[in-house]
């Protein structure tokens, strides 16, 4: 969690710098994404992003740093996370990801691999008709799907009120016929207790749960987007009061578990790891004609014809 | 296996889905009514007995998650092939056919592999309701990463369809709802296959050849079968795949015949046509003797009952398309 807010400050700075395009930080984040991510097997279990998550998903590879940095520089290779790495793409058209996940998952039950998804989305996606289409899906197949909407009050400056009616978003889940569990997602301890449940229920044959995960986006929705024009400044303030970062540490540090030298030394490191993964990243080689490659599995007649005048035409 | 039956498009189609299924355990079947009742046309009819729940799967009915879950089955390592009960209806899943199917090997830059096969009938002429008719094959064609397969014959229909199953891309299959049971024809026994890519040459000719797709092929050898009696010597290319085209057998076509017609049955402008003239005018402009002409759906939404042979092509409409460009030749 606080490797993951560091790195997200470099790469605010890198981002205003200008070396890297649009992206959404993950601060107010990284105790959902991060206990999620260790409540699962990365072995068997799969994981399919919104994009504000990737810097809390390292525990399944470190990889995922490496091409979330291609992925922030523009290079058609940061999609592209190796195959011992269950991460999916990142989804930048929201809720499409939900009825992949739903799928991957009864395909995973089709071919008998023990296993669960999630796929994390937010309050604004649970309005989307993909969420409503895969969720039903979802408990008509009893797929073993964690269905983890982060419900962080804002869908860019839309609040929680204006997107829904619905008192919470877990309520929903009755109309699927799978339970709902609604947690506060700064307890980093409360999501993993959720998950571990939902993924033990999922593999026992019980089926889906929608888990909603209540937090407050602390960032602005994107490097684009200037919160202040409409995210009240006390309710931002109120929030940062119940940061879920200092929750873990003040518990952990009532434990003897943190204090301030080792969290010196846990940005430290997680400063050097984005800075290495940045330098590897700028550097990785783009082929002349990689506009053409993965768009079929063998270009069409047409394709191929581009494909060499770009060649043709390149200095 | 070397001999042959004598079928319709939809006895044709089921017996290679029967095909593939026990070709490739991997196959798995989803859509609308498609399992206990075999579909509404009855296309996958016997599949549900055969292969069983698990892989013949009736799911609900919202076809953007039949086509968005069918994009999960792919990650998973499996064979879906999506029915869409009518294309019409795929605009409520277009956002994941254009946004998502077609870009699942892009954008994870090969390690999916999208083997997706999301059959739908198209085309009008049968009277059903509203919405059940629109010819979509040009906005399909228009979404990189889609294959766009429009078969016109029964063997075609089984042959194409094995091919469309095993490709590795993404593929629409567009059946010609007259086609089911109106088009009927020899199909090869046993393993048919016929490569995405290649157009077929439906009749042979020299004076001019018309250019067509789906169920317009059919229409087209009538009309170069009636002229043919007057003397006149039109061919006719079935395009069988619009991604990938056969650009060559464009090219060979009209510069042997210096004249082309092209055919379609969707609304004319943006439509597929144009990118057949297009192709004609790049690859063979000083083989023309006149200006190429396209018979097409006219430029509004495809109507109701009694409206609808005023909208769709038919003989008549073609062969004065055809019998203009000959004049002014």
């Amino acid at each position: 969690m606080v490797e993951a807010r560091t790195q997200a400050a470099r790469l605010w700075n890198l981002q205003r710098q200008g070396q890297v395009g649009t992206l959404a930080p993950i601060d107010g984040h990284e105790a959902v994404v991060a206990a999620t991510a260790h409540a699962l097997d990365p072995t068997h279990d799969w994981i399919l992003p919104q994009y504000r998550e990737p810097l809390a998903l390292q525990r399944f590879g470190p990889e995922v740093l490496e091409q979330y940095m291609l992925y922030n520089i523009g290079h058609p290779h940061g999609s592209r996370f190796p195959p011992s790495v269950r991460v999916a793409p990142l989804q930048i058209s929201l809720a499409t990801q939900i009825p992949h996940a739903v799928g991957l998952a009864w395909g995973m039950t089709l071919q008998n691999e023990p296993g669960v998804t999630t796929v994390f989305f937010g309050d604004g996606s649970s309005s989307e008709g993909d969420f409503h289409e895969a969720a039903n899906l979802a408990g008509v197949l009893k797929a073993p799907v964690i269905l983890l909407c982060v419900n962080n009050q804002w869908a860019i400056s839309t609040p929680l009120h204006q997107q829904t009616a619905a008192e919470t978003l877990a309520d929903r889940a009755v109309g699927y016929g799978m339970p709902g569990v609604r947690i506060d997602g700064n307890d980093a301890a409360a999501v993993f207790d959720a998950v571990d449940e939902a993924r033990r229920r999922a593999l026992d044959g019980g089926g889906p749960t929608l888990i909603e995960a209540v937090v407050y986006r602390l960032g602005p929705h994107t490097t684009a987007d200037d919160p202040t024009r409409y995210v009240p400044a006390e309710d931002l303030e109120a929030a940062r009061r119940d940061d879920p970062i200092e929750r873990l540490a003040d518990h952990l540090a009532g434990l003897g578990l943190w204090d301030e030298e080792t969290r010196s030394a846990v940005e430290a490191e997680a400063l050097i790891r984005i800075d290495e993964a940045f330098e590897r990243a700028i550097t990785q080689p783009l082929a002349t004609d990689a506009i053409f490659d993965h768009c079929f599995a063998t270009d069409t007649p047409r394709m191929a014809r581009q494909r060499a005048a770009l060649l043709d035409s390149a200095p | 296996m070397t001999g042959t039956s004598e079928m319709n498009m939809l006895q044709a189609i089921n017996e290679s889905l029967h095909g593939e299924m026990a070709r490739d355990e991997r196959v798995v079947l989803l859509g609308e009514d498609i399992g206990h009742v075999g579909g509404v046309f009855r296309a996958t009819e016997g599949l549900f007995e055969k292969f069983g729940a698990a892989r013949v799967v009736d799911t609900p009915l919202a076809e953007g998650v039949i086509v968005g879950s069918a994009v999960g089955l792919a990650m998973a390592g499996l064979v879906p092939v999506a029915e869409i009960q009518f294309l019409g209806f795929s605009y409520q899943a277009m956002h994941q056919i254009a946004g998502q199917v077609a870009r699942l090997r892009y954008r994870s830059q090969g390690r999916f592999e999208p083997a997706i096969t999301i059959r739908a009938p198209f085309g009008g002429g049968v009277r059903t309701p509203e919405m059940h008719s629109d010819s979509l094959e040009g906005q399909l064609a228009n979404i990189p990463g889609l294959k766009v397969v429009t078969p016109a014959t029964a063997a075609d229909a089984k042959g194409l369809l094995a091919a469309a199953v095993r490709d590795p891309d993404p593929v629409m299959f567009l059946e010609p709802l007259r086609g089911y049971r109106g088009i009927r024809g020899e199909v090869p026994d046993g393993d048919h296959v016929v490569p995405l890519g290649s157009a077929r040459v439906a009749r042979e000719g020299d004076d001019l050849v018309i250019i067509a797709w789906s169920y317009q092929v059919e229409l087209a050898c009538r009309v170069a079968d009636s002229l043919a009696e007057e003397g006149l010597s039109v061919a006719v290319l079935d395009l069988r795949s619009l991604v990938p085209l056969d650009i060559e057998a464009i090219a060979d076509a009209v510069d042997r015949c210096g004249l082309a017609v092209v055919v379609e049955e969707a609304s004319q402008t943006g439509g597929f046509a144009g990118e057949v003239v297009a192709t004609i005018i790049e690859e063979c402009f000083w083989s023309l003797e006149a200006p190429v002409v396209r018979v097409s759906g006219f430029d509004v939404p495809y109507p109701v009952g009694m409206l609808e042979d005023t909208f769709v092509p038919d003989e008549t409409r073609i062969a004065a398309a055809v019998r203009r460009t000959l004049e002014t030749a």
